[in-house]
């Protein structure tokens, strides 16, 4: 089935398209259950997404990017997640959505030299730290300080649950510079990996996402040079939020992308899969049953394509990217689980890919602020 | 070097194929379409001896509008121009052939290089009969002495060899029991086998690039070519479908079996 580029798509976003699956059926989509198992991706991914330029596409050309636009990032988005591994998918998105992002919009141009360019070389990962084990979506209410001393902060506190933390280079973190403020006490710092007082305390275990390093951070007097601020002190809280938008579009893209490749898997299971003579995509049931799952992803797209859009012509579609990312995401584990269950004896086994599906779809209403919290901004737009 | 490359556009493997009611062709709906693999290897071919061997690489492709695509990829892949053969209907290997053969004496490229067949109907001939009417010399199946995975390949080296003055060019060609090397005074036709090089990506740039590079329009009339069919398709049908294979409870039925029913040894 195919809509010819939904009105959003041009030529160029799909031959750009054609690349990226070519990239993922060649070097990520053999190796995904390896990797799943190793609970790790080999690092050189990285320079060798750079070199084939996915890592800077909405970033300027000075600092290496392409400076593409928010479309062709979504291609890449959405055919990543076709890897077969939530946990790459995500390793990679972070180094090019949440963690670089903060330094493409506030950083200075020393700091984009820094940290950006970099970045999108491939040479350093970065990753993007503001849970804590007692606050998440509540940014308000973090915890970590950095307190004022001549041209440094000395920071104090940890993170949790932070994607590339193990092997980041730069972690572009979220500080109360003023403990005694709410919003208003917050700001992003860039902190360097080795900077004394900054510790990896574990590698987490997780159910999903396996193959992508999740990290719980310390930082014990911690000095950080004020260089590494990131805009105006107290301006952390907006910088946050203005980053959220894209990572929950990148989500809703991830979770199409994904629940995409699923669909595709059950159609071609059932049919090989015979049962009382036939094959079970033969049944009615079964054939509704996958007309039902298209169904279901086509409305999520569709709104996911709208939110998309209304970013891409500059619009802050607060409530579209919320509802956008609830809707996705969840689509995706209904989808994950029905081709699960489609699967029959054979979706509960480890060696079929279906089960990895539906254990990396359960993050989607969860990262990047869970479905509940997209619903209460979507009440908040409503006035309610 | 100036060298000419086909990019024909093909059912992408990956769809599903089915034949249409009247038997005749397949069911086009909800078919995607692809560059001819063996064409995108030699796309690749032309771009590496390029590289050392400054000079434009020209992809040719044949069809209605819709080839621009695979037309666009090739430029993408770095091509400097395409030459658009419009035409519609059906064409046979000959009139294929017959069509290459004005469009490379309009352009004089020093190298053809097009792949050993197209994985639609996988006639092997286009190439043959291309070099036959040109009076060149040719070497089919282009392969090379390094694997995929060598170091050599990593660094995207050529596996067609240009002598010294680029006069001639050694082909590498799989036969049984090794390799057999061709040298052909150029020019000359080459046709590609599947591992003579990993085809690259078209990366962005390249595909931003691709939209301004020229495209070229011609037609079997403009260059007085009766393509007529020679050949008629009759009858299309799937393949049998395979039959579930036994189990055999040892070695010795096996054997008997391999001797008296499927008498192969």
């Amino acid at each position: 089935m195919s809509a010819s580029g939904y009105g959003l798509f041009g030529e160029e976003h799909e031959a750009f398209r054609s690349t990226v699956k070519q990239f993922v059926e060649r070097e990520l989509k053999p190796h995904a259950a390896r990797w799943e198992e190793a609970e790790e991706f080999p690092r050189a991914l990285y320079p060798r997404c750079a070199e084939l330029g996915l890592l800077g596409l909405r970033y300027p050309v000075e600092y290496g990017g392409s400076d593409a636009g928010p479309l062709f990032e979504a291609v890449l988005l959405e055919e990543l997640a076709k890897c077969g591994s939530g946990g790459v998918a995500a390793g990679l998105g972070a180094q090019f959505t949440i963690s670089t992002g903060p330094l493409w919009r506030y950083g200075t141009d020393e700091q984009k030299r820094r940290f950006l360019a970099p970045a999108i070389r491939g040479e350093k990962i970065g990753a993007l730290g503001i849970t804590e084990p007692s606050a998440g979506s509540d940014v308000a209410g973090l915890l970590t300080t950095a307190r004022r001393d001549g041209d440094h902060y000395v920071v104090n506190g940890s993170k949790t649950y932070i994607t590339n933390g193990v092997r980041c280079d730069f972690v572009v973190l979220a500080v109360k510079t003023d403990p005694t403020k709410g919003h208003q006490g917050l700001s992003l710092l860039v902190v360097e990996k080795g900077t004394q007082g900054f510790g990896v305390s574990k590698k987490l275990k997780k159910l999903g996402w396996r193959a992508s390093d999740t990290g719980e951070l310390h930082f014990e007097e911690c000095r950080v040079p004020v260089a590494n601020r990131l805009g105006d002190e107290g301006a952390g809280f907006y910088q946050i939020m203005g980053n959220f938008e894209w990572e929950r579009i990148a989500m809703a893209l991830g979770a199409v992308g994904a629940a995409d490749d699923i669909l595709q898997g059950a159609i071609s299971y059932t049919r090989d899969r015979k049962a009382f003579g036939k094959s079970i995509a033969e049944f009615q049931v079964t054939r509704h049953k996958l007309a039902e799952m298209a169904t279901e992803l086509e409305a999520a797209r569709q709104l996911t394509y709208h939110a998309l859009r209304l970013h891409a012509g500059g619009e802050y579609a607060l409530a579209q990217t919320a509802m956008a990312k609830k809707v996705a995401t969840e689509m995706c584990c209904r989808l994950a689980d029905q081709a699960l269950q489609l699967h029959g004896g054979a979706g509960y086994m480890m060696e079929y890919d279906v089960q990895r599906h539906w254990r990396d779809a359960r993050l989607g209403p969860i990262g990047g602020g869970t479905s509940e919290i997209m619903t209460e901004i979507i009440a908040k737009q409503l006035g309610l | 070097m100036k060298i000419l490359v086909t990019a024909k556009r093909v059912e992408d493997p990956e769809s599903k194929i089915k034949v249409d009611a009247a038997g005749k062709g397949i069911v086009k709906d909800g078919l995607k379409y692809k560059i001819n693999p063996f064409d995108e290897i030699a796309v690749e071919e032309a771009l590496r001896l390029a590289a050392k061997h400054p000079g434009d690489v020209v992809a040719v492709s044949i069809g209605g509008k819709e080839v621009h695509e695979q037309l666009r990829h090739a430029l993408a892949m770095g091509a400097t121009k395409a030459v658009w053969v419009n035409h519609e209907g059906p064409l046979d290997q000959m009139g294929v052939a017959r069509l290459l053969q004005k469009i490379v004496e309009k352009e004089k490229p020093d190298l053809v290089i097009l792949g050993k067949q197209s994985i639609d109907d996988d006639q092997n001939q286009v190439g043959q009969y291309l070099a036959e009417w040109l009076g060149w010399g040719q070497a089919t199946f282009a392969s090379k002495a390094d694997s995929l995975d060598s170091e050599n390949e990593k660094n995207k080296v050529p596996g067609v060899i240009v002598g010294d003055g680029a006069k001639t060019v050694d082909v590498i060609r799989e036969v049984d029991g090794g390799l057999n090397r061709l040298r052909l005074t150029l020019p000359a036709v080459v046709t590609t086998d599947l591992r003579l090089n990993q085809p690259r990506y078209a990366s962005l740039p390249g595909i931003m690039k691709a939209k301004s590079k020229p495209l070229e329009e011609q037609t079997a009339q403009g260059l007085g070519v009766d393509v007529a069919p020679k050949i008629t398709v009759t009858k299309l049908s799937m393949p049998p479908a395979r039959k579930a294979g036994i189990k055999v409870p040892d070695v010795a039925t096996l054997v008997t079996k391999l001797k008296t029913e499927a008498k192969v040894v």
